[in-house]
């Protein structure tokens, strides 16, 4: 797994490791029994086999044992999976996030930034192609949209996905640990162009965001903005981020 | 109600075998429209088969692809130029193997090899039948299975290609032609499985039926093979689970045919209703086609240990809670749908509770192979590698039951290892112990078991090569059904696995070829099968191999458990069901009148 | 093992299941998986209907209510005529058989001729299945819905009519009689089955 690039990538990274460590135990006992048995009892000239229907005892402990340990992955899971859905909230973001909105489509994401304002849906919005951008140590709140099929919305890095899924809109949100650019996914099977449909996450620094934004805007013109150029620089940032990652 | 009708009825008129008139029923009724379940069951095996091999011919052009992404597949110049223009796979070409491999191996390998196969070879034999309930409508199973399986085939060469939508079709992309590019292959998928559901269900009311009446007496529940139970629960699972595809699946075809809206956004449908339905049926089907592995493991293991099964009637618990559970835990497919995140815990809860009856049963079979006196024939040998996969297969589903870990692993390579953990790694090695044990009973010839143990040994060291290291791709951030993941940065290191993964799949598939020769061949050269090759308890040991038509030649009485094995003081380790407790000849003909033919049905 | 010894001393049978005949069991348990069916349909329905309350006109508005009320309780009296052929051969009354079967297949094949009759003159007025030519009251999926619902039941009442003129024609032939009448009891329990589900569906389609 990549190193976690959000506030709680971590959390998320614990439970995998807690889990493992169990699933891992469990597995090497197991297995380990199992070996042992086939070889200490394989068949020999005269072995005789126990007759034996079992042991009451032996399997409380065995139904016990299992369920406890369930039950402890449940509690241990359930506290960050509600963090990140914020369940308890409605699946509302922290108040004083930056709301963009993700729409996909068959086989681009469009994100739009609220601009200097901080609210969607006002005139200084503008939109970007298969590029998200967003400043480091502050909760962003996406609104996830779909034009036609589904799509699943995943940041690796940031241990985040969501399907976006046509006529909802489904919030979710994240706050960056790491500045650099990240990869974007789709991960939801979306038709023959699913395995091209990726874009990229730059996490700025604060000021490094807002000086973005105004440079956006006085390129950008009409809010839409010239979607081809975003998508060669897409392309070019996609190649950028490539070389990092092997190097 | 009269008294009549109360009790003749449960006599039914059974045909038992008459040792003294020849089998004189016609080649047609005899091998294509027989009612009699055991060809009933060859006829599913051999269908099942060709599917399987189907479906392990699109999994090889996948790894192909993943492989060598790009690179023309050797031999891919046969296929038209719609799917690999020089023999370079077409992404929409991809879509469509990665969508029709899940589903010929889900729809037409596993679940009829372990159902319709399994099933119909065992049920009648273990309980101490003559056949099935409905013998005709056991015919009519197998005979719309078998266009059903066509229609799927017949995809491929329609215009704009097989379904692309994978097999779990979600719409809108399996809705609309303009979204996937295919139409006439998405909706033949649909046709395809309704046709399919009414097979599964005639043979569950089959099934049902034949196991609660049909039962010769001293048959108790709790003395059932646990094949026999879990085959039970699995078509109680397939009679509440079908209609629900069904029913969603005629939805989806209006949707793509006369222009409904049901799952599709624009005039108020809801994607997400698929989905719910979708895995509503799709949870207990993954039940279904573990339940009959689970129980062809016990028989196999009980035998090859000498030993009786430990706790029978917590394994029989088991299957019951497995199966009950089943039904409340299909959320877990969609933690990352958009559905309500305290849904999402509420399906966690439910779903790791499952954990703990697959637990008591793994626990079981190391209990059962513990002090016991370990034969390694190749049936034991599949056995034994059931029980190790599907350990690895649970516990993988651990991570994914996790909400906060399915965040990340959803979707990717890890659920795609998971699921081969227990589909091939749990269902296909029971299915192999299965076949290898029970080939002799109904074809008369022993499998070979120079080339059994070759072709075990080759597939548990492939098989493990091959999916082992696809949770490594997971976590590695590789999504499912993506046709060229170099279009990632991020994935671009994983090549050289998935490079490794392929020609380890290759080698996979081709030492499959080591298991249909060694069925060709054995079906005409092996050598003679004895009645009993297995020194095994059940029914259908006491008979000749094949049995005749009618099974037994009077009702046969049961006067034990069917896992006797090693009893002490007994001079064999073995103790048949149906051999009378004073002792008497092992393979007597059990007492008894026959019924007299013509009593009502 | 005197269990065992037990099982010798009687006359081999085999074990009692739950005292019901194949034929009838296998009635039951197909008729479970119809429940399943019906149950997908109706909790679709829920939840679309729910999603979307302004495509639902309101009762009575789109649909003929009166008119499909009197299909409602030609059904049930169908019902209660296909008792009647049962407790005839339960008795032995060929003739009574035959009249009461009669009865319940012409009331059975009004009910769909209604329905055919209802689905003509709804389509006139625009009460289609087709999300785009839908042009009545509510909205698309109302259409949708009620002929998915109402089209699978009414398929469901046409087999049983065709299976009933079989068990007619087999009650003709003298083929059922006092000791052996499984045949015209399973065909009872389908179609006391069907009826219920109109029942149900009257009820959520047409009055709610």
């Amino acid at each position: 797994m990549p190193e976690p690039a959000s506030t709680f990538g971590a959390g998320i990274d614990s439970i995998y490791y807690i889990i493992l460590w169990i699933t891992g135990a469990i597995f090497v006992l197991v297995e380990t029994a199992l070996i042992v048995f086939i070889i200490r009892y394989r068949h020999r000239e005269g072995r005789v086999a126990a007759y034996t229907h079992g042991s009451k005892k032996a399997e409380i402990v065995w139904t016990v044992i299992p369920f406890l340990l369930v039950l402890f992955i449940v509690y241990a899971s359930n506290d960050i999976w509600l963090e990140v859905k914020r369940a308890d909230q409605d699946g509302a973001a922290p108040a004083d996030a930056l709301p963009l909105r993700v729409v996909a489509k068959q086989f681009e994401w469009n994100v739009t930034y609220p601009g200097p304002d901080e609210q969607l849906d006002t005139s200084d919005d503008f939109v970007k192609r298969n590029q998200l951008h967003v400043p480091i140590g502050r909760a962003v709140r996406i609104d996830l949209e779909s034009e036609d099929v589904i799509h699943s919305f995943f940041l690796p890095d940031f241990r985040v996905k969501q399907d976006a899924v046509p006529g909802m809109t489904i919030p979710v949100w994240f706050e960056a640990t790491r500045t650099g650019e990240f990869p974007m996914a789709c991960a939801e099977l979306c038709g023959l162009g699913h395995y091209r449909m990726r874009a990229s996450l730059t996490v700025h620094e604060p000021g490094d965001f807002d000086r973005w934004q105004a440079a956006e805007i006085a390129a950008g013109g009409p809010p839409t903005g010239d979607s081809e150029t975003d998508a060669e620089r897409a392309e070019e940032s996609d190649v950028m981020s490539e070389g990092e990652e092997s190097a | 109600m009269s008294t009549t009708q109360l009790l003749a009825p449960n006599v039914t008129a059974q045909h038992w075998a008459d040792p003294s008139h020849p089998d004189d029923r016609p080649f047609i009724r005899k091998y294509v429209f027989s009612t009699d379940h055991k060809t009933i069951g060859n006829q599913f095996m051999f269908m099942s088969l060709f599917f399987l091999l189907v479906g392990g011919a699109l999994a090889m052009m996948i790894r192909w692809q993943l492989g060598w992404p790009g690179q023309p597949m050797p031999g891919g110049g046969v296929l038209p130029e719609t799917m690999a223009p020089g023999g370079i796979l077409l992404p929409e070409f991809y879509n469509s193997l990665v969508t029709m491999h899940g589903t010929f191996m889900i729809f037409f390998a596993i679940m009829p090899l372990l159902v319709g196969m399994f099933g119909n070879w065992l049920i009648p034999l273990h309980v101490g039948a003559s056949d099935m309930a409905f013998p005709r409508l056991n015919m009519m199973s197998f005979w719309s299975a078998v266009p059903a399986g066509f229609i799927m085939l017949a995809s491929f060469v329609v215009e704009g290609g097989a379904a692309g939508a994978g097999w779990t079709a979600y719409p809108p992309l399996s809705a609309v032609p303009e979204y996937s590019g295919v139409s006439t292959g998405q909706q033949l998928w649909c046709v395809s499985l309704i046709i399919l559901g009414f097979s599964s269900l005639m043979g569950a009311v089959n099934y049902i039926t034949t196991i609660v009446n049909m039962r010769a007496p001293g048959m108790t529940w709790l003395r059932m093979p646990l094949p026999i139970w879990s085959l039970f629960i699995t078509a109680i699972l397939i009679l509440l689970a079908i209609p629900i595809l069904a029913g969603a699946a005629i939805m989806l075809l209006f949707d793509q045919t006369i222009g409904t809206t049901f799952f599709l956004p624009e005039a108020g449908g809801q994607p997400l209703l698929w989905q719910h339905l979708f895995w509503y049926f799709g949870h207990p089907e993954v039940y279904i086609l573990i339940l009959p592995a689970m129980g062809i493991a016990s028989e196999v293991i009980a035998n090859g240990s000498r030993k009786p099964i430990f706790g029978y009637p917590a394994m029989v618990g088991a299957i019951v809670a497995i199966a009950f559970l089943g039904w409340i835990v299909w959320g877990h497919h969609m933690f990352q749908s958009g559905m309500n995140p305290l849904l999402g815990s509420s399906f966690m809860l439910s779903t790791m509770i499952i954990a703990v009856p697959s637990a008591i049963k793994v626990f079981n079979w190391l209990g059962t192979i513990w002090r016991g006196d370990i034969h390694f024939h190749t049936p034991m040998l599949n056995a034994l590698a059931f029980v190790a996969m599907f350990v690895i297969g649970g516990l993988s589903g651990v991570f994914m039951a996790s909400t906060p870990v399915d965040i990340y692993i959803h979707d990717t390579y890890f659920i795609v290892a998971h699921i081969h953990y227990v589909l091939f790694g749990g269902s296909l090695f029971a299915i192999f112990a299965g076949i290898y044990f029970w080939f002799p009973k109904f074809f008369g010839r022993m499998l070979s078991p120079t080339l059994g143990k070759i072709h075990f040994a080759l597939t548990f060291v492939f098989y493990n090569l091959v999916f082992f290291p696809m949770h490594n791709l997971g976590l590695g951030g590789m999504m499912r059904r993506i046709y060229d993941p170099n279009q990632y940065g991020f994935l671009e290191p994983l090549q050289p696995m998935n490079t490794f993964v392929s020609v380890f799949a290759l080698a996979l598939g081709v030492s499959q070829l080591v298991f249909f020769f060694n069925i060709l061949w054995s079906l005409w050269r092996g050598e003679k099968a004895p009645s009993n090759p297995w020194r095994s308890n059940s029914l259908e040991w006491g008979l000749a191999s094949p049995p005749p038509h009618g099974n037994f030649e009077a009702m046969p009485a049961v006067y034990r458990g069917p896992y006797e094995y090693s009893y002490p003081g007994r001079g064999e380790d073995f103790w048949p069901q149906d051999e009378p407790p004073d002792g008497g000849a092992v393979h007597a003909p059990t007492g008894g009148v026959p019924i007299p033919e013509g009593v009502p049905q | 093992m005197s269990e065992a010894a037990a099982i010798h001393a009687h006359a081999p049978r085999p074990m009692e299941g739950i005292r019901v005949y194949n034929v009838k069991l296998g009635m039951w348990v197909f008729l479970l998986s119809e429940v399943m069916f019906f149950s997908g349909l109706i909790g679709a329905y829920i939840i679309l209907r729910f999603a979307n309350p302004e495509q639902w006109a309101a009762p009575g508005e789109v649909l003929n209510v009166p008119l499909t009320a009197f299909n409602t309780f030609m059904l049930i009296c169908s019902s209660v005529t296909m008792v009647k052929a049962f407790a005839a051969i339960e008795h032995g009354d060929q003739a009574g058989l035959k009249k009461w079967l009669l009865a319940t297949i012409v009331l059975g094949a009004a009910f769909v001729g209604i329905q055919i009759f209802e689905y003509i003159k709804l389509v006139e007025h625009g009460f289609v299945p087709v999300a785009s030519q839908y042009a009545a009251g509510g909205g698309p999926l109302y259409g949708s819905t009620f002929y998915t619902m109402t089209g699978f039941h009414g398929a469901h009442v046409s087999i049983g009519v065709l299976c009933l003129v079989f068990t007619l024609v087999k009650a003709v032939r003298g083929h059922y009689t006092e000791e052996y009448f499984s045949g015209v009891e399973i065909m009872g329990l389908y179609w006391h089955f069907v009826d219920l589900v109109w029942i149900i569906l009257f009820t959520i389609v047409y009055l709610i």
